[in-house]
């Protein structure tokens, strides 16, 4: 199959979308779909040629035979998936299987605030999705655009001014694999109102060997003084592809927390986009990989300082064995009238796989005068005097060098809000690093 | 205990240890002092395992076992202990957490079951107190920030949970305090028996006053020169190193 294919196919299928959608091809939303198409018709996939896919390679990924739309539902157990979920908590579940929305394992609520899905927010709250929608993920950016042509389902989450979500919610997207490979768009809408505040948890899991790939999109608007903490446990299988796009617009005083950590997967690209339109608002990013064998992880990050007196910190860290690859790419642009910004970024590295590599670059774009920017990137080994010390205190190589990646792991998980998430976390890092999970207590 | 015959160690191509000769045998402790840069720290590293350095010739014995072969992990659980004269700063790494590793280690070495939380607790609780130290240094990031003597006194800490057989103590007084100094002494002291051997390094005379040794060697360019009692300590306080360096030059 060539890379024009899944082109093709993603066209036909949107035929049979429309022909499905009947009378809503006549919304608003849905000209924002058609202009949508047309761009990534126009546009195609993204090639290495472009900068911010220079060390991306698409090419082997859309190659695939990949089914677009599940045309059956797949039943689940909860027992079959249950392992993905922050047991130890009540939580509320946006579960989709194979792309559908799945109200079997699903745990959703109307009440004081709606936590649901997309294609439930397009029947009850038509006037927030056309509010919002593809707002702040504009379609300049093909995939971006591929995804918002396709959207109809993934997570809603509005919550009205004031109000406090006090549980978790846990947003998990499932493949079966009982439809062969195949490739999955989810589009979320998170919207806060003034002084709204939740937590989101979001997967993506393969169950089964079949080549899964995914062209995600969420956009979050964290209305003024709201708070907002996404975190994202990218943990799936070999067989995965998922490209995951995030764009957030904060008002005035907000606060969005974003975590992205990511342990498995053959080909992850996370894109992060911050806008901050607001004085005073507030972005936090943390991020740890920790990958190897032929893995390929990238970070992109962007945050458009629009706003005075706004602050943005960001914190990546990767470990890569075997021979895997990683990329980072922050940027941090100041507009003219953003007078008393705050930019903070650093990016570390552990190289543990001899062939294993990484790219990071950090892109500062800086208009206004009264700013406070820095920014740092290392790239290294472990620290030999360290791992002589450990084993001369009789600790293995294999777990000294687990102690001393943990250690540079847990200054991220440390600031990740729930304890139970940061346990599964550290557990997560554990079975990574192929050591018992009480080195790390 | 520990024979060391003939050893010879470089690091790039560049000559360390000359050929070292020392034994040290059962309930023993010797003294091994020398001036700046005459291979101290290296013969405790060589004897250790760190792999940095390249053995040229020479052989390397515990309890009969050869230790070149061995990680230095393995060593470790033979009842070998390096007390450093820098220890390193590992941020993130509690004390806690690095010291039941460590012992956990050192049992499941030896086939045995990971110890009690509770027991584990005491035993450090136990040694804090012997050696005079602050129960809220445990949750501190191992070495991080701490001062000079607390570096050493956290050194004879790990020494006195794991119980060696051998313990090197490198420059352990340097840093200390004279009140620190004679609670680092007295640790090591209460570690002391006729099974345990220790082997310290040191400039000055004052450590051997409280841990008195049976020998005294001293190092010179990588060289055994000198062995003597504890007297030689004296001697060398009063005199320095010169008349050593003159006697090695006719030689
Ligand atoms: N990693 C290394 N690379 C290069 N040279 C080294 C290294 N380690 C030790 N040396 C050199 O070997 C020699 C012996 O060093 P060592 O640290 O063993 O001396 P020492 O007797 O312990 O000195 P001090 O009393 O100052 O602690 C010195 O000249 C030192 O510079
Ligand atoms: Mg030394």
């Amino acid at each position: 199959m060539s890379m024009d294919s899944l082109k093709d196919r993603l066209q036909s299928s949107f035929i049979v979308f429309e022909n499905e959608l009947k009378e809503e091809t006549r919304s608003p939303l849905h000209s924002i779909r058609r202009q949508a198409m047309k761009r990534f018709e126009a546009q195609g996939f993204p090639s290495v040629k472009l900068e911010d896919w220079k060390y991306t390679n698409l090419k082997p990924i859309v190659k695939g035979d990949y089914t677009v739309f599940a045309d059956r539902e797949q039943g689940l157990e909860f027992s079959e998936i249950k392992r993905f979920f922050l047991n130890e908590l009540d939580t509320y579940k946006i579960v989709f299987v194979d792309g559908r929305y799945s109200s079997w394992l699903s745990s959703t609520t109307h009440q004081n605030y709606d936590i649901c899905t997309f294609s439930a927010g397009l029947r009850r709250h038509r006037s927030v999705i056309d509010a919002y929608f593809s707002k702040a993920a504009w379609g300049e950016r093909s995939l971006v655009a591929l995804n918002t042509a396709f959207a109809r389902e993934g997570a809603f989450v509005r919550i009205p001014a004031g109000k406090v979500v006090e549980k978790p919610i846990e947003v998990m997207h499932i493949s079966t694999g009982s439809i062969g490979d195949s490739m999955n768009q989810p589009r979320g809408l998170i919207v806060l109102e003034e002084g709204a505040e939740a937590t989101l948890i979001e997967r993506h899991q393969n169950l089964g060997n079949a080549r899964v790939l995914t062209n995600s999109v969420t956009e979050v608007f964290a209305g003024a003084g709201s708070h907002f903490h996404y975190l994202k446990i990218q943990n799936d299988s070999p067989t995965t592809a998922l490209i995951d796009h995030t764009s957030i617009v904060q008002e005035r005083d907000s606060r969005v927390d974003v975590g992205t950590f990511v342990f498995g997967g053959r080909f992850v690209r996370n894109e992060l986009e911050f806008k901050l339109e607001g004085p005073g608002a507030n972005a936090g990013m943390i991020g740890l990989s920790l990958v190897d064998a032929d893995q390929f992880v990238d970070h992109h990050t962007g945050v458009d300082h629009v706003a005075p007196h706004c602050q943005s910190d960001e914190l990546y860290k990767g470990v890569y064995d075997g021979k895997s690859q990683g990329v980072f790419n922050g940027r941090i642009m100041v507009r003219p009238g953003a007078q008393k910004t705050n930019a903070f970024q650093q990016n570390h590295n552990v190289l543990l796989g001899e062939k294993a590599t990484v790219d990071t670059k950090p892109q500062l774009e800086i208009f206004a005068d009264d700013v406070k920017c820095s920014h740092g990137c290392t790239i290294g080994q472990l620290d030999e005097d360290a791992l002589f010390y450990l084993r001369s205190r009789g600790i293995p190589a294999h777990e000294a060098q687990a102690l001393l990646l943990y250690a540079f792991g847990e200054e991220i998980i440390a600031k990740v809000p729930l304890p139970e998430l940061r346990q599964r976390l550290s557990r997560l890092m554990a079975r990574k690093l192929n050591v018992d999970f009480e080195l790390s207590l | 205990m520990l024979k060391i015959q003939g050893l010879k160690a470089s690091i790039d191509g560049q000559p360390i240890l000359n050929g070292i000769d020392l034994e040290i045998g059962r309930g023993e402790v010797h003294a091994i002092m020398g001036p700046n840069g005459s291979g101290k720290s290296t013969l405790s590293n060589v004897i250790a395992g760190r792999e940095d350095y390249e053995i040229e010739s020479g052989s390397l014995e515990f309890e009969g076992t050869d230790l070149m072969e061995l990680a230095p992990e393995e060593r470790a659980h033979l009842g070998l202990f390096l007390s450093f004269q820098y220890p390193v700063e590992i941020p993130g790494v509690s004390v806690t957490n690095f010291v039941k590793t460590a012992i956990n280690q050192h049992r499941k070495a030896k086939g045995l079951e990971p110890m009690e939380a509770k027991d584990m607790l005491r035993l450090m609780r136990e040694k804090m107190e012997l050696l005079g130290m602050d129960k809220g240094f445990l949750s501190r990031s191992l070495n991080e920030g701490f001062s000079g003597g607390e570096k050493k006194r956290n050194e004879i800490f790990q020494m006195a949970l794991l119980e060696p057989k051998l313990a090197i103590l490198d420059e352990t007084d340097s840093g200390l305090d004279i009140d620190a100094l004679r609670i680092v002494a007295e640790g090591v002291n209460a570690l002391r028996s006729p099974e345990r051997s220790i082997l310290v390094i040191t400039h000055y005379q004052r450590l051997l006053e409280y841990i008195q040794p049976d020998f005294i060697h001293v190092l010179h360019k990588g060289r055994i020169v000198k062995s003597g009692d504890k007297g030689l300590a004296l001697e060398l306080e009063k005199r320095g190193y010169d008349w050593l360096k003159e006697k090695e030059a006719e030689v």
